[in-house]
């Protein structure tokens, strides 16, 4: 469990961090490690130089934009755990939080590290894809964006290009008045990562009709996004048994991952039922939000 | 490569290979044992020391990497030589432990639960310590003992013989 060698370097700021990574060399960023250490201590992973941008200040922050959150890549995990904007403006996010590891993972893991990795069932990706957030990238001197829905390729792939550096993460705002969000997962133990996963963020008008529902499951080899299902519920007050046969449907045709702990149709029972209860959650957290 | 790491409030200029870990660096160059490897790859807990006061696992970070933070091993916790932090003081009452090797961590954890929540639900101490895998005790006598040392560090249960 060590590592293979490799050269160390701490960029002082972006530029020279996008440099370093464009001179190739087989090198990777680092900022938390949390997902990348393991993966070098099997040695799954042997970079032959690690860029480390933990300390670059420009990539850590999070602010209000317009009708946007936008995140550092390098914002730890524990930052946004306690952050006031992210409760308040991207209360999924916060939801998701306490899920992630363990206080010891997100006191250094980092959104963009988690992001970059690609956990196909990792909590972060799977909110990233339910809102429909856009991720920031640079490579060498030319800023890009992607859609979360887009970056993601499968298994720890994404389609960011080698030499870019991700730099931020755009999450939309809802503006509406009555929001609730919901999330449910299920692992072997907590803090492990989950086998199955959903999310879903629910917005009501004054009866208690849902106007927009967003909602995202990770079973798959990368976090989907179930636009027919959130379209279908909306206009309607999500009573279980339509929500359950919706769901059902949106999830019929994907392809769950199957491995030892969990075989592809147990992940697909456990995503509709996860489905189910998040929509529930949220529904109930945003009728609860009504002024009684 | 040089790196200068503060542990316990010394200081150390030590010059490392840039694939140890601090944990490793810890062990090995410091000679501060109490950091255990267990898994080493950020799963089992048994090597989580304190940076700045949060918990991480040792073995998730390189010894390069952890210059300007301020480290606290299990041996920098008791206030004094042959003392004990009220923390370890509840785990020996209570019994927190069989074997011991994921105590120091547990020890740790626990200390980070209670500077941020002096007053945390049985939940929230279980929440706590399930980032830290013990194979003996159930657990059981863990969450005890924290609990105590909670109450104590409070002030109110404070042990007989006093202070």
């Amino acid at each position: 469990m060590k590592p293979a060698p490799f050269e160390y370097a701490r960029p002082s700021d972006l530029g020279e961090a996008c440099a370093m990574l464009a001179a190739g060399d087989d090198a990777r960023l680092i900022a938390g490690g949390q997902s990348l250490v393991p993966l070098m201590a099997m040695r799954l992973a042997r970079p032959k130089r690690l860029i480390d941008i933990a300390r670059i200040s420009e990539l850590a922050f999070v602010r209000q934009e317009h009708e946007c959150v936008v995140i550092g890549a390098t914002t730890r995990q524990c930052v946004l755990e306690c952050e006031g904007i992210v409760r308040t403006a991207v209360p999924l996010l916060a939801k998701v939080m306490p899920f992630i590891g363990h206080a010891a993972i997100r006191s250094r893991g980092t959104i963009g590290g988690s992001l970059a990795n690609a956990d196909p069932v990792a909590e972060i990706a799977l909110v990233a894809v339910t809102l429909g957030a856009t991720l920031l990238y640079r490579n060498g001197r030319v800023n890009a964006e992607i859609a979360a829905s887009d970056f993601f390729v499968g298994p720890m792939m994404t389609a960011l290009p080698t030499t870019a550096c991700l730099t931020a993460v755009r999450f939309p705002v809802w503006r509406d008045a009555r929001i609730g969000v919901g999330f449910q997962e299920v692992s072997a133990r907590g803090g492990d990562f989950a086998l199955a996963a959903a999310a879903a963020q629910v917005a009501l008008d004054e009866d208690g009709i849902c106007r927009r529902v967003a909602l995202g499951v990770g079973a798959a080899a990368r976090p989907l996004r179930l636009d027919a299902a959130g379209s279908a519920l909306e206009g309607t007050h999500a009573e279980e048994a339509h929500v359950r046969e919706v769901v059902h449907t949106a999830l019929a045709d994907i392809e769950p991952l199957s491995d030892l702990h969990a075989s592809a149709e147990y992940r697909r029972r456990a995503a509709i039922s996860l489905a189910v209860r998040a929509i529930a959650d949220a529904y109930r957290a945003a009728a609860g939000t009504h002024a009684r | 490569m040089r790196v200068d790491l503060t542990v316990n409030g010394a200081t150390h200029a030590l010059e490392v290979e840039p694939r140890m870990s601090l944990l490793d660096c810890l062990r090995e160059r410091l000679l501060l044992t109490g950091a255990h490897a267990g898994c080493e790859h950020g799963v089992c807990g048994a090597c989580t020391v304190l940076l700045d006061g949060a918990p991480v696992r040792s073995c998730l970070m390189f010894a390069v990497q952890a210059d300007g933070y301020d480290i606290t091993t299990i041996e920098g916790l008791a206030p004094g030589p042959g003392e004990l932090s009220p923390i370890q003081d509840a785990f020996c009452e209570a019994h927190g432990m069989q074997c011991g090797y994921c105590t120091p961590a547990m020890v740790l954890t626990a200390h980070a639960l209670l500077v941020n929540n002096p007053a945390p639900t049985r939940a929230q101490i279980v929440d706590a310590v399930s980032a830290n895998l013990c194979r003996c005790t159930g657990y059981a006598q863990i969450v005890e003992a924290i609990a105590l040392a909670a109450d104590r560090i409070r002030g109110l249960n404070q042990p007989e013989r006093g202070r």
